[in-house]
């Protein structure tokens, strides 16, 4: 490939891993800085922004209106939530920092082409902490594309990054291939911004033990994780858990790559959620379903074959965003099961014993209604109304990795942290680090303001050190 | 509280029926939702959850193939899913126009193919050589070629039939849609829409994906300004000339200073350089992405549209000259064919997708 040949023999100031949200924020911040940027990034173009081609909103803090933000979200609001999530797993003062950078990022996205909308119907509860993308992430992503060739960087696709060439606190090269070919590329600073390793189904074996084959991964094929790993055998320090990742329960026949946001499942509030043994685990109606969703990827993960079936009545089906997947329906308990492969006298006697259990009273799906079990464990705290009215529908629900949080270590200016202090020209910025800030748990939005705000900082770091 | 999910599709299950595989995609597009800030087809498709086939054909008409969503889409091909948003609904539009146009079959010949346009065209245009040639002159002008009683007795058929077709045609569109009884806030809403080409504006105004990819552009929408506008302005002249005629016996031809001429002469030149525009900017677009199977259909009726402005344009600039009598000819010719084909040709989609702005303003108010 003439073109990989050709770029490979250029010296350039900056050479980019990754080309996704955090990628390209340090592109451009770079190249309007004057420095002259490659960005290697490793999916064909169709599939290029990694997993920013599946989000839909960044969470952002503001005093007043901003943008599509109404009223105010501060400081100290985003911090709690963050805590609240994390339950402390987090880097205060990197935290803190990148919730005060966010406010700035919006306007800044604005300005190189970014588009926001109104918060999508549905999901009006978020108009006051996140703004969405017009057309979601893959127009963000196209849009930073636009505006980073426009400034001049140059972009290769299909280049895979297989070594980050250290000597000392310095990088040198990378080892990259390309159609089969490894080349080397020289640069004068790197930011490392591939990603998290949630593509590589062994290393998630690895860490999670033999059930992370059966979870299904949420976004992009491609972030494998390799620059990680190569970063991690070098000695770089790492942050996070390699078992913590964001997670949640999606509809089981989703697509094993890449289903991104329409395989989301939204009934499990108003329905009985049971294992392949068809019994209940765990208490489907704790929360509003937008505070709940990320734990239930775990929960479903520690059920026997990593799968579990949210089941309810007719009189519930029209109660939550349509999924994209249509419900399996049946017209008895005992035909649902045999649907389902389901032991059908276990089934019958879980939905009996949750029936028995429920109480008279008032049934509100907008809100946290308190009709719950009596006697029953585990209860069922909200919306606890019997299943009885056929025809009955069934989802499966399977885990969904959307990335994982082992990342390398980096101070506030986004450099990478070594063995021996941090290197002197190596950045990392986006998924890949956002394990520093996100210890466990997951606060929607967040990854993105976590790769704008250090991906700047990263482009205009590494910008400052060639210069 | 029941849903018909029946009425759901696998959002695997790719169709080549032209209505299930809309339903399919446009199923993807409300568990998605991303683009519901481009144009009026998201949010309508955000206030149901299953879709019958009127729902489809409505969904079909509103949209304007601006392809903001196909370039923001994160499922397009190669991904399993292979949305294509802007030729599903295309194809499902077109198909819908086919199905409703009277009499049946017209419509697939003239939309399909752009040779059957051009041999209509020919054969109108011999048309009025004969008539030409063979009918007696009566008057000044163009009338000194053919009288005016023989213009009328060709064109008011050839003006009130395809208005008659086509009415038929909007009656199924507005049955299948499951229209009500129109208000003026509807006929309001519904112009607005279409005078201003909102749905083209790609949500902020900063235009459509059609010519340039991922790279908004607002050049489409002025090119159909300049098209919708001049063919408007034209029509508006053909009009005033008649009411001169009639009302205050003052037939052709008129000076410049006639509202004939100020109204058909920027009319004409519009209506030209808006279609050239058209012809340029379709051109560059992606065909995979417009109405599949109806491109020569499509190409030919802009040009025929083009045609019917230059024309006449070249009938003025030249009058009074050796050519007048075959520029009278071709003209005529090419208005009668656009006329004739009205209900079966793109020109359709004026009427069909004014009726689905009406719709989609009685939906929206509900």
């Amino acid at each position: 490939m003439s073109e990989a040949i050709a770029r490979a023999s250029e010296t350039w100031d900056i050479i980019i891993a990754g080309g996704g949200n955090a990628a390209l924020c340090a592109a451009i911040e770079a190249a309007e800085r004057g420095a002259k940027v490659l960005i290697l990034e490793g999916a064909p173009k169709p599939y290029r922004g990694g997993n920013s081609r599946h989000t839909r909103n960044f969470r952002c803090m503001h005093h007043g209106d901003l943008g599509p933000l109404v009223e105010t979200y501060d400081e100290a609001e985003f911090f709690d939530d963050l805590i609240r999530v994390t339950k402390g797993e987090t880097d205060e003062a990197l935290a803190r920092m990148c919730i005060r950078s966010s406010e700035d990022c919006l306007p800044w996205m604005q300005a190189h082409g970014v588009r926001f909308q109104p918060s999508l119907a549905g999901t009006l509860s978020l108009d006051r902490t996140n703004a969405f993308f017009l057309g979601g992430g893959k127009a963000l992503v196209n849009a930073y594309y636009l505006t980073a060739q426009d400034l001049g960087v140059k972009v290769l696709y299909e280049a895979q990054v297989r070594h980050v060439g250290i000597e000392g606190a310095r990088a040198t090269h990378l080892e990259v291939e390309v159609d089969g070919v490894t080349r080397h590329f020289h640069a004068r600073a790197f930011v490392l911004a591939s990603g998290g390793f949630q593509g590589d189904i062994d290393w998630l074996a690895r860490a999670w033990g033999e059930s992370a084959r059966n979870f299904l991964i949420r976004g992009t094929p491609y972030n494998r994780g390799v620059v990680l790993k190569d970063m991690l055998d070098q000695g770089a320090r790492s942050v996070g858990d390699p078992t913590q990742c964001h997670a949640v329960a999606i509809d089981g026949r989703a697509p094993k790559y890449d289903g991104g946001i329409v395989t989301r499942l939204d009934c499990v509030p108003f329905s009985v959620v049971v294992n392949r043994n068809a019994e209940r685990f765990y208490d489907e109606g704790e929360d509003v379903w937008p505070k709940r969703y990320a734990i239930w990827g775990r929960l479903v993960a520690a059920q026997p074959g990593q799968v579990a079936y949210s089941i309810i009545d007719a009189r519930s089906i029209d109660l939550f965003m349509p999924s994209v997947y249509p419900p399996i329906a049946a017209g008895s308990i005992a035909e649902l099961a045999a649907k389902l492969e389901l032991p059908a006298e276990r089934l019958r006697t879980t939905i009996a014993a949750f029936n028995a259990a429920c109480r008279p009273g008032d049934f509100h799906p907008q809100r946290l209604d308190g009709l719950a079990t009596g006697g029953l464990e585990p209860p069922k705290t909200n919306w606890a109304r019997p299943i009885e009215e056929p025809p009955f529908y069934a989802y499966s629900l399977r885990p969904g990795v959307t990335f994982t949080y082992l990342g390398l270590k980096v101070d506030d200016r986004a450099r990478v942290a070594g063995p021996d202090g941090p290197y002197e020209n190596l950045w990392s910025a986006g998924e890949m680090m956002a394990g520093s800030i996100l210890g466990q748990g997951y606060l929607a939005g967040f990854g993105m303001t976590i790769g704008t705000v250090f991906g700047r900082i990263a482009g205009q770091e590494a910008a400052a050190h060639v210069a | 509280m029941s849903l018909d999910v029946t009425l759901q599709t696998d959002p695997g299950a790719i169709s080549s029926d032209p209505v299930a595989e809309a339903r399919r995609q446009v199923e993807i597009c409300n568990a998605c939702r991303y683009c519901e800030g481009f144009c009026a087809v998201f949010p309508a498709i955000t206030r149901q959850k299953v879709f019958a086939d009127g729902d489809i054909t409505q969904l079909a008409n509103l949209c304007h193939n601006c392809r903001g969503c196909y370039y923001a889409c994160q499922y397009t091909a190669p991904h399993a899913f292979d949305l294509n948003l802007p030729a599903a609904l295309g194809a499902a539009r077109a198909e819908s126009w086919e199905r409703f146009a009277w009499p049946g079959g017209l419509a697939a010949l003239f939309q399909r193919r752009g040779t059957a346009l051009a041999a209509a065209l020919v054969l109108a245009c011999a048309l009025m050589f004969l008539a030409v040639a063979a009918l007696p002159g009566g008057g000044e002008g163009f009338y000194a070629y053919l009288g005016h009683g023989a213009m009328v007795l060709i064109f008011l058929p050839a003006f009130l039939l395809p208005l008659a077709a086509l009415g038929i045609g909007l009656r199924r569109y507005w049955s299948e849609t499951g229209g009500g009884a129109v208000t003026l806030a509807d006929i309001g809403a519904a112009a607005r829409s279409a005078a201003t080409l909102g749905n083209l504006g790609g949500g902020q105004g900063q235009g459509c994906n059609f010519e340039a990819e991922e790279r908004f552009s607002d050049e489409r929408r002025m090119a159909h300004h300049a098209v919708m506008w001049g063919f408007l302005l034209c029509f508006a002249s053909t009009v005033s000339g008649t009411i001169l005629h009639y009302a205050f016996a003052s037939p052709a031809p008129y000076g410049f200073f006639s509202a004939p001429k100020l109204l058909g002469v920027p009319g004409g030149v519009l209506l030209t350089l808006g279609c050239a525009g058209m012809l340029v900017l379709k051109g560059k677009a992606d065909p995979a992405l417009g109405t599949p199977g109806r491109a020569s259909g499509e190409w030919a009726f802009v040009w025929l549209l083009g045609g019917v402005g230059l024309s006449g344009l070249l009938l003025y600039g030249l009058r009074e000259s050796v050519l007048t009598g075959p520029l009278l000819a071709l003209h005529l010719g090419s208005v009668l064919t656009l006329f004739l084909l009205t209900p079966y040709s793109k020109m359709a989609h004026g009427f069909y997708r004014f009726a689905a702005l009406l719709r989609e303003a009685q939906a929206g108010r509900r």
